[in-house]
């Protein structure tokens, strides 16, 4: 743990109550985040990407258990911070853009009102100065005319304007943190590209670490430092974006890159492949690796405890020492 | 905004128009009104001769018109049974009226809303049963039921409250009650569900995750989207009272123009009859226009509508 180490997370452990049981929806995560650094957590839905990310911001609801033997954001303990601690640290110090552009804005308030909210409440600043604040911040995320934008309300924006209006809320006060949950997935193709890139080049201007989640690797390739790969509650596979794209080493990593389309490499119309089989129930005891139930290479010890392998920082879960590439290569 | 005002209004007089024609004809629809004025052992002649003396005997259209230009400057004509003219004889029923209907829908949305809100809040905690426990009773119960028990209590027993009459505001306390009762349940239970259903919303989290405090979100971000058909429902509601709000009126012998309506219908009175209902429907009309600019503020997409 060095001095500018940001966010620390271990064992993160969400337990739900459902009908049957309890829904062990994250198992025992751990990562970290230095200060600027982009850490991309990858995986299918239902992994629970999101319900980590609302775990980081204390917006979890009554009914889900958290627990963790750390949870530090800079100098604060988030397991034991208070909810007025939280919320002086929302939208201020870490702030978080969401899935939905469409209904994360509220109808009833123009945009104007809106972005300037965050800013009133955490700065001792008046309404002409949030005001100025704003317009500067639209600015930023590329929204033309951006003064008399303020006046308007979300329902006559466009999807791909209200993602942009949420992250020039999301940066009001300059967050250290950004979490953006699948921040382009609602959105057109063509746009998506063009709300990532801005993404990125706000993170590296403010010096603001991310966390990006998204079910797309290439993506991830594009513009994360650091990857964590994350399955039915676990992270499988973690490390710096190179190494893990150069040799991903569990079997799942590498059956979600075979699913991007590699520019150059992958011929037009060929099959994309797709990892065959369902995440399994979460619901009760889980033991053993997660995976196995859809890995080609699955034999009976992976009902066992599973070892991490690897080197700190590229580091994954298998039962094979290789992470089966080597059996892989072989039927290839 | 004001495009939308306008619209609106405009709307508001061509539905206002249509029922001021529909309440005219009511004195054609319902027979002969020459005959029914004439009384049963009047002969044919008498009939006609009252016929020219009211004028039915001229064209439908020109009676309507001659009918709504009076009534436009508060003509309505006179009461057949009571001889007297039918506005003097309705502004102060309707003083009765319209101050207990007012009464009764505050009653109820003062009630009603923190009641629907609180349980909204927490599902299925002793605050939300017994907010369920309060709107089913007061389906169930009806409203004479409940006004004798109150009278009953509070006017022999404790002796605190009169039980009849209008002259004070001591005079309206139970008949708001029981009235405002009356109205109280599907208010609570449109408020929690529209509660439920914002506070479950993307936006709610989004301001959360600004850093908002609980009140704020409760009351900045999700009442005002949540209280939008409330809003409509009242409307709907208050007009509702001012008709219908005879039995609360019979049960307090308070005078009010329910209890003439319920009369004048009983005894054939139509000038009275046509006047109530006239009355009554532009209050309606009114509300409703008044609700509907009410929910064009709260929420800007109806705005274009
Ligand atoms: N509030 C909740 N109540 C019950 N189950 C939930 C809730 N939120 C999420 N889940 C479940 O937890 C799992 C992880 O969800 P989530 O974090 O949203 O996944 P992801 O963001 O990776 O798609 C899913 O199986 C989901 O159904
Ligand atoms: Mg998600």
């Amino acid at each position: 743990m060095t001095e500018d180490t940001l966010l620390e997370v271990r064992n993160l452990t969400l337990d739900i109550p459902a009908g049957g049981g309890t829904l062990h929806a994250v198992r025992g995560i751990d990562f970290d985040l230095k200060r600027g650094e982009t850490l991309s957590i990858v995986g299918e839905s239902g992994s629970g990407k999101s319900l980590t990310s609302l775990a980081l911001m204390g917006l979890l609801g009554n009914s889900i258990k958290r627990s963790a033997d750390v949870m530090r954001f800079d100098d604060i303990d988030l397991l034991t911070a208070s909810r007025k601690t939280m919320r002086s640290l929302r939208g201020n110090r870490m702030a978080m853009i969401f899935q939905e552009p469409m209904t994360s804005l509220n109808p009833a308030y123009t945009i104007g009102d809106q972005l300037m909210e965050a800013l009133l409440l955490h700065r001792r600043v008046g309404r002409a100065k949030a005001r100025e604040r704003a317009v500067e911040l639209l600015e930023k995320v590329g929204i033309t005319s951006a003064g008399s934008r303020l006046g308007q309300y979300p329902h006559q924006l466009s999807g791909g304007l209200r993602q942009r209006v949420m992250i020039a809320m999301a940066l009001m006060c300059e967050p250290d943190l950004l979490i953006a949950d699948e921040p382009t997935t609602a959105l057109d193709v063509t746009i998506q590209a063009q709300i990532l890139r801005l993404l990125v080049e706000l993170t590296r201007e403010m010096n603001m670490a991310m966390i990006l989640i998204t079910h797309d690797l290439g993506v991830v390739a594009r513009v994360a430092d650091k990857v964590a790969v994350m399955y039915a509650g676990e992270l499988v596979e973690t490390g710096p974006a190179r190494p893990v794209f150069a040799r991903p080493s569990h079997p799942y990593t590498r059956g979600l890159l075979r699913c991007i389309p590699q520019p150059g490499k992958t011929a037009r119309g060929a099959d994309l492949g797709t990892i065959p089989g369902i995440v399994p129930s979460l619901i009760g005891d889980v033991t053993g690796c997660a995976f196995r139930t859809r890995c080609a290479h699955a034999q009976p010890t992976c009902r066992k405890q599973i070892p991490v392998r690897g080197e700190v920082p590229h580091q994954f879960r298998c039962v094979h020492a290789d992470g089966a590439i080597s059996a892989e290569r072989e039927t290839a | 905004m004001l495009p939308f005002i306008l619209k609106r209004l405009g709307l508001a007089l061509l539905v206002a128009f249509t029922v001021s024609f529909i309440s005219f004809s009511l004195l054609f629809l319902s027979g002969d009104p020459a005959a029914a004025l004439a009384g049963e052992t009047a002969s044919g002649e008498d009939i006609e001769a009252i016929r020219t003396l009211y004028g039915f005997d001229r064209p439908m259209m020109v009676q309507y018109g001659e009918w709504l230009f009076s009534a436009v400057r508060g003509d309505f004509g006179e009461s057949y049974y009571f001889k007297l003219p039918v506005a003097s004889l309705i502004t102060d029923r309707l003083q009765v009226t319209m101050l207990l209907g007012l009464c009764g829908i505050t009653f109820a949305l003062l009630t009603a809303v923190p009641l629907g809100v609180a349980a909204a809040i927490r599902p299925n905690s002793m605050i939300d049963r017994l907010a369920l426990f309060l709107s089913v009773a007061g389906q169930a119960l009806p409203s004479f039921w409940f006004g004798l028990i109150l009278i009953v209590l509070f006017s022999i027993k404790f002796q605190i409250l009169p039980p009849s009459g209008a002259e004070s505001w001591r005079h309206f306390v139970m008949p708001t009650i029981v009235l405002g009762y009356y109205a109280m349940p599907a208010i609570m239970r449109l408020t929690r569900a529209g509660m439920l259903d914002v506070l479950n919303s993307d936006y709610i989290r989004t301001a959360r995750a600004k850093g908002a405090g609980e009140g704020r979100v409760l009351f900045k971000h999700a009442l005002r989207n949540a209280i939008i058909p409330v809003v409509s429902l009242a409307a709907v509601q208050m007009g509702f009272m001012l008709g219908g709000s005879i039995v609360v009126e019979s049960v307090f012998a308070l005078h009010g123009a329910g209890y003439l309506a319920w009369e004048s219908i009983a005894r054939n009175d139509l000038p009275t009859v046509q006047a109530l209902i006239l009355i009554f429907s532009m209050f309606y009309i009114t509300f409703t226009f008044l609700a509907d600019v009410l929910n064009a503020w709260l929420d800007p997409r109806m705005r274009s509508a």
